[in-house]
């Protein structure tokens, strides 16, 4: 039997998953992250890009998250995401058109509040296409 | 014939008051069922929050935050105030209002100041009227807010506790208890009071959490969204708390309809039945005279 950890994925708005699993991969903000059963205490914030979370039963959760912060403790890991929806769920179409019109506002934009929010939708947008890409191999 | 005609144009308004009574009941009643889940899907959200909160005060860290340390003098004090952007449901907003005025009132004697953050209408308008100081007001929130709509309001607030400028920052919103009944109250928010039961449950020892990116800047936005996650639970309970109490006054408008129309129906009845009675004795006392 595998060493599991008690894992918890919460949105604002929504519980996305509770069990437990053998190990999770996400996107820190420093680098991507890989936690397995026994980690020392860490908390991070989270880039937007994939979340990986291999389950106790051996098969793999998929999530997309927009951004939050991951707390590991010695027995429970908890993702505080701002938005996650599960990777089945992206929709390409939504995903390129926000793209595009991140794109098109950075190259109108050079500076103030939008390019940098328009900088967060692209990262955003590209980090699903990303993941819809992957689902396709 | 006049008075019989008066009141039965009045029992027909009143009839159509107590349909729209009614639907609004319905209404209130669907809109209450998916604001109590949408609260029941925050909370999860809500303790994990909490429970990293109590964590990071029960460890050791190299940065101590600020919102965790309560300041010594407090000169003023900042107050969010959750409130609806309707009316028509019941005492609920006055209730509240009422609270906060005592509460302003006890600040007020200890000589120290009050900066409002009001979200919804209903306290815009309530509070433009009393000598406070507004510092921020959202409002049409609509009855499923994301976090999204209430940061522009809180971030005033917590920057002008990161200034300096508030030293306690207090929540004042309804407490959702059940559907009949809704409690106003009012809670700090800053600086962050742990519970003694719930640092036990977590021993306090030295250690630390490994932090990426360094501590000061992660825990700034760690606590930010706490706080965001407070408020916005507070306004996800205040839309519960506002279809429950406005399903309970709309149902007793209808019912109060019910018993208008009931009274007036038996003062038409008599109206009737004596209009009746005089027309006869004026018919026979006619033939008798001929």
């Amino acid at each position: 039997m595998a060493m599991t950890f008690h894992i918890d994925i919460v949105s604002a708005e929504d519980s996305i998953f509770s069990g437990r699993a053998q190990a999770l991969f996400a996107k820190g903000e420093l680098g991507e992250l890989g936690v397995y059963p026994g980690h020392t205490p860490l908390l991070t914030t989270l880039k937007p890009g994939q979340l990986r979370v291999l389950l106790q039963d051996g098969s793999e959760l998929n999530l997309y998250v927009s951004g939050g912060i991951l707390e590991v403790q010695p027995e429970t890991v908890s993702v505080l995401a701002d938005v996650a929806s599960k990777a089945e769920d992206l929709d390409e179409a939504a995903a390129l058109e926000a793209q595009q019109r991140a794109e098109k506002i950075l190259e109108e934009q050079q500076s103030g509040m939008e390019y940098s929010q328009a900088l967060a939708e692209l990262a955003q947008a590209a980090a699903q296409l990303e993941i819809i890409r992957r689902r396709r191999k | 014939m006049s008075s019989e005609q008066k009141i039965r144009s009045k029992i027909a308004s009143i009839k159509n008051t107590k349909k729209i009574t009614k639907a609004m009941e319905l209404v209130a009643a669907s809109k209450m069922r998916k604001a109590q889940e949408q609260m029941q899907r925050s909370k999860p959200y809500a303790k994990k929050m909490r429970g990293m909160i109590s964590h990071l005060a029960a460890c050791s860290p190299e940065y101590r935050h600020p919102y965790l340390t309560t300041n010594e003098r407090v000169d003023r004090v900042g107050l969010i105030i959750v409130s609806t952007d309707r009316g028509l449901c019941g005492g609920l907003n006055i209730n509240l209002f009422k609270e906060i005025l005592r509460w302003i009132q006890k600040w007020k004697e200890q000589k120290v100041e009050v900066d409002l953050c009001i979200i919804g209408q209903k306290a815009q308008h309530f509070f433009q009227r009393v000598d406070c100081n507004i510092v921020a007001v959202s409002t049409k929130i609509g009855d499923t807010p994301s976090v999204g709509d209430l940061i522009g309001a809180v971030k005033v607030m917590l920057d002008s506790y990161d200034e300096g400028k508030i030293g306690e920052l207090h929540v004042a919103t309804n407490e959702f208890i059940n559907t009949m009944t809704q409690k106003p109250q009012i809670d700090r928010l800053l600086p962050i009071d742990i519970s003694e039961d719930q640092a036990k449950e977590t021993q306090a020892g030295h250690w630390d959490y490994i932090y990426e990116p360094e501590a000061k800047s992660l825990l700034d936005y760690v606590f930010r969204r706490y706080i965001e996650s407070l408020v916005y639970q507070s306004v996800v309970e205040n839309i519960s708390c506002e279809q429950a109490a406005r399903m309970l006054a709309m149902k007793n408008a209808t019912d109060n309809a019910d018993d208008l129309i009931g009274e007036f129906q038996l003062i038409y009845n008599k109206a009737r039945q004596a209009s009746i009675t005089q027309e006869i004795s004026e018919i026979v006392s006619g033939a008798e005279a001929v």
